[in-house]
């Protein structure tokens, strides 16, 4: 949305400067992507638009939502927060990148099917790929810690009592292990 | 044969039919990124639209002066009022009756209402353009406060209609008015009132709040100009109905639109409505000859598209002194916003908010509303609930605890004194609907015993106690609600949207190899309708549900149908579903007569087949009969093995549930811990356990959200405190309590599979027993109605009141 204030007739420009586009390189789903883009260019516009990777969803206008959770260089981020020129050189991972080569599911797509851990399908993108860092920060967490290290990513539709679960599942899916339901 | 022969219960097994919990074939794509939302969706020359909104609440437009704006490079053209008025355009009629600005006109009515739209060949332009286009404003006084719209000096808002003396629904009283709705015995409720030998009297408010999904609305409009035909894929809970009434708003003919709902991120009643964007995508991409992508962002989703409630309902109840009920009589002014854009069925102004007696056996009742209009954004739509359902549940179960507490028994106890006993049904209440079926009694029961409902009250007066000694500065709520949903929108004698009735649809065809495709009316937003319809139609027709896809949201394919909202899918639409295979297995059972040279009354169906009576050896299975039903039929029999079903329900269906929350309140801090929550849900025959398991997940956490934090606030001058992530309460999963789920099964006497729908009556129930739980811990000291929503803040505010903070 634009913003609704007014300019001063003072304060505008009589014409706004095109920016020049600049040069980027990264990895996406190790593949190398060489781009040009313009500087104020959001990542996930780019990743979305530019790459067609739109696994990824817009869910809000001020980084709340997590729908648009990609890894960044081993680190949850949300590819709204973030400029595409700010890419420049990264190792990003998207939720189409999260199957195997041959097209096997990994551990929590699986479990998330397992677990009906979705409902609109809506969040699940930006939810698996911040389940997948949790994962790899602590291979077997809590339900607690799962709680707390999910609360950047919303979901309207499950109560996230089934993604927890789905968490707990490919944990022990991922440590060779069969999935014991907690004691309620 | 040759193989091992599978039992009956392997054979029904294979199917996936309904009953067992299908794992969702949906999930295949959405947990690898492939669903196919409207944003997704990239067109060739595709042009993208943003709105110039209204900083003010009421304010005259002066001037609109665009040109800067057009000066940019990359800008296409720029849309006021001025250009949509020759074309008609201007206003849009809404579901409602009444009409709504597309681009204002003369004056702004709230906040970031759309003014002007831009078109740009990119989103970052168009929103660089909108900042460019100078509007000038004059302020007008500001009305936020609905008890006060309908005072003799209160501002004129809609100039447009000020002349019009009769509304929609009946006589205009008052410049702010838009309907008043009457039902019930008002001089045999006032007279039982009257002489109640107890009665309670509460303005009960439920607060502005927007259902919110994840992905806002959204829209892709394509008009191609040579063959004259519009097509418009957008975030539509009732596709059929949008591609009518944009026939009926454009003038193209409806078989020249073709209206598609892709996979939707989540609805809850949001997208069942059309809006501004809408429009101005479909004349955008018309006036310009490209594909118009309009996407709405989260400010503009909760400040502009669809609230729901806003209900004030000053509520009374009679009681006899040992605590039988009376008599009940509710007035409710309703805010509408600027204009009237409930999305009712046409009848039904305030929905079916005379559920209001709720699950008891009220001798008489009366129920009056007053709509009216204010400075806010229109919308009143059915947020996860069937049309006023939530509002009324709220009212019902914040009154019944209020009685209680005046009798001085226990809520519960209350209840179970007044609840309609199973041998009632089929019960007509006082205001008018026939419940079908229910065992309330052992439903409340299993709640209470499934929790420890006395020892957890024994529990309370302990922590009372010590609280009063000082011991602790915690107390303890219990929360009952027993709420009675009314869904499943409905026979076409009471409910009609724009004059069509109110049916759903199914079209089902059996390809020669004993696959299927069947399409529906209904338009799934994340219910799994693909998963669930398949289990109806595994169970009915005999055959795998995996060799059954569902299709649903595009109106070139699917039979008309009226959408998904108000949980109406499975009750309608999971009606035709059945009809329409029971037609397939009527011919099915024919073909397999002639193949088995015997009448048809000699076969019996088992599970996937039809067997001779007495001769169970001799069979022809459904897949069988498919593949005859394209080259072995009868002689005089039309090949081919398809059906439709339209079907207009005989009734409403009933779905009710017993929830109990117990809370911790800190008097200090207002902070509230949900420390258990139970959830028994009677929603007639189970169609997917774990389906219904997750929607009531869901459910309970939407109905978290709204009553511990939710609301869509103005200050005085109309200005909204926080239409964005920042300031409105949406639930993470740190705050979300642990839900526990049960179910009684009282199956629907009238639908073809006896189910009731489910998805709405969490949050029915939900929010009312959170409201009761907080309620109750304060109760002891005096306080009978804290409003909602209950967030820290408004809870120490209610301790400080009460003197607990010295």
């Amino acid at each position: 949305m634009s913003k609704v204030q007014v300019p001063s007739k003072s304060q505008v420009p009589s014409k706004i400067q095109v920016p020049s586009k600049i040069q980027v390189s990264m990895q996406i789903n190790g593949r190398a992507v060489d781009a040009l883009v313009e500087p104020r260019l959001l990542l996930i516009h780019f990743l979305r638009e530019q790459q067609n990777l739109t696994g990824p969803h817009i869910g809000c206008d001020t980084s709340h939502c997590g729908a648009c959770t990609v890894d960044f260089n081993g680190k949850s981020v949300k590819s709204c927060t973030l400029f595409a020129v700010q890419a420049n050189g990264a190792d990003i991972l998207t939720i189409e990148g999260m199957a195997a080569a041959d097209g096997t599911l990994h551990a929590l797509q699986e479990a998330f099917r397992e677990m009906h851990g979705l409902q609109c399908g809506f969040c699940t993108p930006g939810m698996i790929t911040r389940a997948y860092r949790l994962l790899k920060e602590n291979p077997d967490p809590t339900e607690e810690e799962i709680r707390f290290g999910i609360s950047g990513n919303l979901c309207r539709c499950t109560g996230y009592q089934n993604i927890i679960k789905a968490i707990r599942y490919a944990a022990a899916t991922l440590a060779g292990k069969t999935y014991q339901e907690a004691a309620e | 044969m040759n193989e091992i022969t599978p039992t009956a219960v392997e054979r029904a097994e294979r199917l996936q039919g309904m009953g067992c919990k299908r794992k969702r074939v949906e999930d295949v794509r959405f947990v690898q990124g492939k669903g196919n939302y409207v944003d997704d969706l990239k067109l060739s020359g595709m042009l993208y639209g943003d709105f110039v909104r209204s900083p003010h609440a009421h304010a005259r437009i002066r001037n609109i002066d665009a040109s800067k704006a057009k000066a940019l490079p990359g800008v296409i053209a720029v849309l006021t009022a001025a250009d949509l008025k020759p074309l008609g355009l201007h206003y849009m009629p809404t579901l409602a009756g009444d009409v709504q600005a597309v681009l204002a006109e003369e004056k702004v009515l709230f906040q970031n209402q759309e003014v002007a739209f831009v078109i740009a060949d990119d989103r970052y332009v168009a929103a660089d353009a909108a900042e460019l286009v100078e509007v000038e404003y004059e302020d007008l006084p500001v009305l936020v406060d609905p008890l006060k719209a309908m005072a003799p000096d209160a501002p004129l808002l809609r100039e447009d209609i000020k002349d019009k003396t009769e509304g929609a629904h009946g006589k205009r009283k008052h410049h702010n008015h838009i309907f008043t709705w009457e039902i019930g015995d008002k001089e045999a409720t006032d007279a039982a009132v009257a002489k109640g030998e107890v009665t309670i009297k509460e303005l009960i408010s439920y607060q502005r709040v927007h259902p919110c999904p994840l992905e806002t609305c959204q829209c892709v409009a394509s008009f191609d100009k040579i063959r004259g035909e519009l097509t418009v894929w957008g975030t539509f809970q009732a596709p059929h109905v949008i591609r009518t009434v944009a026939s009926l708003i454009s003038k193209i003919p409806e078989h020249k639109i073709h209206v598609i709902s892709p996979d939707i991120g989540g609805g809850f009643g949001n997208k069942v409505g059309a809006y501004p964007g809408y429009i101005c995508a479909v004349v955008a991409s018309i006036v310009t000859g490209r594909p118009v992508k309009w996407v709405e962002d989260r400010i503009e989703n909760l400040s502009a598209t669809a609230f729901a409630r806003d209900y004030h309902m000053t509520t009374e109840i009679a009681a006899t002194r040992d605590g039988r009920v009376t008599g009940l009589r509710v007035h409710v002014v309703a805010d509408h916003g600027a204009f009237d854009a409930c999305a009712d069925p046409t009848k039904w102004p305030a929905g079916f908010f005379n559920i209001v007696t709720g699950s008891y056996d009220f001798p008489v009742a009366h129920v009056s509303v007053d709509g009216v209009y204010s400075n806010k954004a229109p919308g009143g739509v059915a947020y996860r609930c069937s049309f006023r359902v939530t509002e009324a549940a709220y009212c019902i179960e914040r009154a019944m605890d209020i009685l209680a507490q005046k009798l001085g028994i226990d809520p519960a106890e209350l209840r179970m004194k007044n609840l309609i006993r199973r041998e009632q049904f089929p019960y007509t209440s006082a205001l008018g609907w026939e419940y079908d079926s229910g065992d309330y009694h052992l439903a409340l029961r299993k709640a209470m015993d499934s929790v420890g409902y006395d020892e957890l009250r024994a529990e309370q007066l302990e922590r009372q106690e010590a609280f009063r000694r000082g011991e602790t500065r915690e107390l303890m709520g219990i929360g009952v609600a027993f709420f009675t949903e009314i869904v499943g929108a409905g026979p076409s004698r009471n409910c009609d949207i724009l004059g069509i009735a109110m049916f759903d649809s199914a079209e089902i065809r059996i390809h020669p190899t004993g696959t299927v495709i069947a399409r529906l009316g209904t338009k799934s937003q994340g219910q799994g309708h693909e998963t669930t319809y398949a289990q109806i139609l595994a169970t009915e027709l005999g055959l795998p549900a995996d060799d059954i896809t569902v299709e649903e949201g595009n109106t070139d394919t699917a039979p008309y149908g009226l959408g998904t909202y108000g949980s109406r899918s499975t009750p309608v639409s999971g009606a035709a579903t059945a009809m329409a295979a029971r037609k397939i297995k009527a011919k099915a059972q024919m073909i397999a007569a002639h193949l088995l040279e015997v009448h048809d009354d000699d076969l019996e169906w088992d599970i996937d087949r039809f067997r001779v009576k007495g001769n169970p050896e001799r069979f022809k299975t459904m897949k069988e009969l498919a593949w005859a039903a394209y080259n072995r039929v009868p002689p005089g029999m039309e090949p081919g093995l398809e059906a439709v079903n339209y079907y207009d329900p005989p009734n409403m269906t009933y779905p009710f549930g017993a929830y109990i929350c117990v809370v911790d309140v800190d008097v200090d801090t207002g902070v509230v811990k949900v420390r258990r929550f139970y959830a028994l849900d009677d929603c007639g025959t189970r169609i997917n356990p774990m389906i219904i398991e997750g929607q009531i997940h869901g459910g309970l956490t939407e109905a978290f959200g709204i009553a511990m934090g939710q609301e869509i606030r103005y200050d005085e001058t109309g200005n909204l405190t926080g239409p964005s992530f920042m300031d409105y309460f949406v639930p993470t999963a740190v705050e979300t309590p642990k839900w526990e789920t049960d179910w009684t099964t009282t199956p629907s006497p009238h639908h073809p599979i006896g189910a009731k729908g489910v998805g709405e009556s969490p949050n029915v129930g939900g929010v009312p027993c959170f409201a009761n739980a907080v309620n109750d811990a304060f109760k002891f000291l005096g306080s009978t109605h804290i409003s909602m929503p209950h967030d820290n803040w408004r809870t120490w505010m209610a301790a400080d009141k009460l003197g607990l903070h010295g």
